[in-house]
């Protein structure tokens, strides 16, 4: 059953209101290009410089994480998601860990949750830095870079200091967290979060108020609300559309229900607006992390679950909020040690699929600004 | 809600969420539906005012060799009222008959799920615009997350 592919028909001949006789071409993106972040192909049909239609291909790096689940026990399912969104590794391993403890009824200890919470805001920090450094790069300016990876070194510390890994942690377990934090956490992170309030209005000194930046970035890839929700599209990308997604309020999990935050919602759906909701989310994260890291409370980090996980039969579904959206697990059990189907609700697989309808009509430069306000990481989209 | 599906619908089946007396259910309300009925009741769940599930967040495909039929399962949130529904519609069999209806038009993020469903596990979606591998190579052989998926190379024993 060997599938092929269509063939490529002749690219249309366009008459032009002056008279000139263009055609439009393709272009091949990727997937090795430095704007794409991972092994991303782009085919562009092209007009002169304007982007007639995208045509995303994917799945060079799929791994069938899926199906290798259903092989193996629930401990070990979480270790594969921090291959997925690697710099959203500890919201990935937290959404597992909450659907099988949802589904064995377990009541994780509050000290667990409190060092959850905190650790997730820290990851979403940790990507906020990164994205902002890559996104200025891809604009042109190196500085950016220099200054979002400056800053993340100080949140790899804290890891490193607490589970021992710097990007793929597997630190948060079935039951709680795998061992305690390191008696230094506490005084680093608010270290971190005193260095990190002054140096975050240096980002926008350096980037969102520079000049050709805004022109490259205002009114350019209008998204819709209507459009953000009808397409799946989650996280900052969304919210700058006005679509209220944060699963952290819809649906509060951990200790996300007695933190005091902003769900950042903007009108303008453009470049620029995908922008400043990820800058104006980092305020919000070291507000959670302030409120919550002197009131980590004491007692166990953990209850004590079997070593190999059975979850009852029945179906257990599971959204949290990672840097990019939201991230759903859906757990299909049939009573063994390992699921008997295992869906990933990745957010950048919806994202990616605007694309398209975002930079259609745009030029190939505002490609590059459009697909960096999207903020895609490839292994969470092919699995 | 679940009253006014039903009346529309009498004989789509209903699978209460989980509480004491149904354990092994799911969190959310679920709806087996039939393929033919499956686009009616998707534009009637987008469209009804009270209703109003416009957001698609998640589908899924399952394949189930013992009962004989592949599986799509439909997460659907209302982003006005804030609740929940699962449509689950099946296929007549795994072989020649696995269609289903697309709703891509319905809900555009359906478009490349629905794309990476046909992929993994085979369903054919009937109005597609571009019904294609999205993961594997255009010429591989085979849906990997069937369950009688063989891959003598790279097999992963289950």
């Amino acid at each position: 059953m060997k599938e092929q592919q269509p063939p490529l028909e002749e690219p249309p001949v366009v008459e032009n209101p002056d008279g000139l006789r263009t055609e439009e071409y393709f272009v091949n993106m990727g997937p090795q290009h430095p704007s794409t972040h991972g092994v991303l192909q782009l085919v562009l049909t092209i007009n002169g410089e304007t982007i007639v239609n995208i045509e995303p291909h994917i799945g060079y790096i799929h791994r069938s994480i899926e199906k290798m689940c259903e092989r193996d026990t629930y401990r070990q399912i979480v270790h594969l998601t921090d291959r997925m969104d690697y710099l959203s590794c500890h919201m990935n391993n937290e959404a597992v860990c909450l659907a099988v403890e949802k589904a064995l009824e377990v009541e994780v200890p509050e000290r667990a949750k409190v060092v959850r919470t905190i650790l997730s805001e820290l990851t979403r920090l940790a990507s906020h830095q990164l994205w902002w450094g890559v996104m200025g790069m891809d604009l042109g300016a190196i500085t950016t870079f220099l200054y979002g990876f400056r800053d993340r070194e100080m949140i790899n510390d804290i890891f490193e200091e607490t589970c021992g890994a710097r990007l793929t942690m597997n630190y948060i377990a079935p039951g709680g967290l795998m061992y305690d934090i390191h008696p230094n956490f506490q005084r680093r992170t608010k270290a971190f979060v005193e260095h990190f309030k002054k140096k975050l209005p240096e980002y926008d000194r350096l980037l969102s108020d520079n000049i050709i930046f805004r022109k490259r970035t205002e009114g350019i890839g209008i998204l819709s609300k209507e459009d953000a929700i009808a397409f799946g599209v989650t996280g900052p990308t969304a919210r700058a559309s006005g679509f209220s997604c944060d699963v952290r309020k819809k649906q509060p999990y951990s200790a996300y229900d007695r933190v005091d935050f902003e769900e950042i919602l903007l009108e303008a759906g453009d470049s620029f607006a995908r922008y400043k909701a990820r800058i104006l989310e980092m305020w919000e994260s070291l507000k959670i992390i302030e409120q919550l890291i002197d009131n980590i409370p004491e007692g166990e980090h953990q209850v004590k679950t079997r070593q190999v996980i059975k979850l009852p039969k029945g179906e257990f579904y599971q959204r949290v909020e990672t840097a990019r959206g939201e991230f759903g697990v859906y757990i299909i059990s049939d009573g063994k040690k390992s699921p008997y189907r295992l869906k990933f609700r990745s957010p950048g697989f919806s994202n990616l699929f605007v694309l398209n309808h975002l930079a259609k009509g745009a030029k190939i430069a505002d490609l590059v600004a459009i697909m960096s306000t999207l903020d895609l990481v490839m292994p969470d989209i092919d699995r | 809600m679940i009253e006014k599906i039903k009346q529309r619908f009498p004989d789509i089946e209903h699978l209460p969420a989980r509480s004491e007396e149904h354990p092994e259910g799911s969190e959310f309300h679920q709806f087996v539906v039939p393929a033919d009925q499956l686009r009616d009741l998707a534009l009637f769940l987008r469209d009804e005012p009270d209703l109003a599930f416009d957001y698609l967040f998640c589908l899924t495909g399952v394949d189930w060799p013992t009962e004989g039929y592949l599986e799509a399962v439909y997460h659907l949130e209302s982003t006005r009222q804030g609740r929940q529904v699962v449509l689950r519609a099946r296929t007549a069999n795994r072989e020649e008959s696995a269609h289903l209806p697309t709703v891509s038009d319905i809900w555009p993020a359906a478009n490349p799920h629905e794309r990476e469903v046909y992929d993994l596990l085979g369903i054919i979606f009937d109005g597609h615009p571009d019904l294609r591998r999205l993961l594997l190579t255009d010429d591989w052989v085979g849906h990997p997350l069937r369950k009688d998926y063989e891959d003598p190379v790279n097999m992963i024993e289950l």
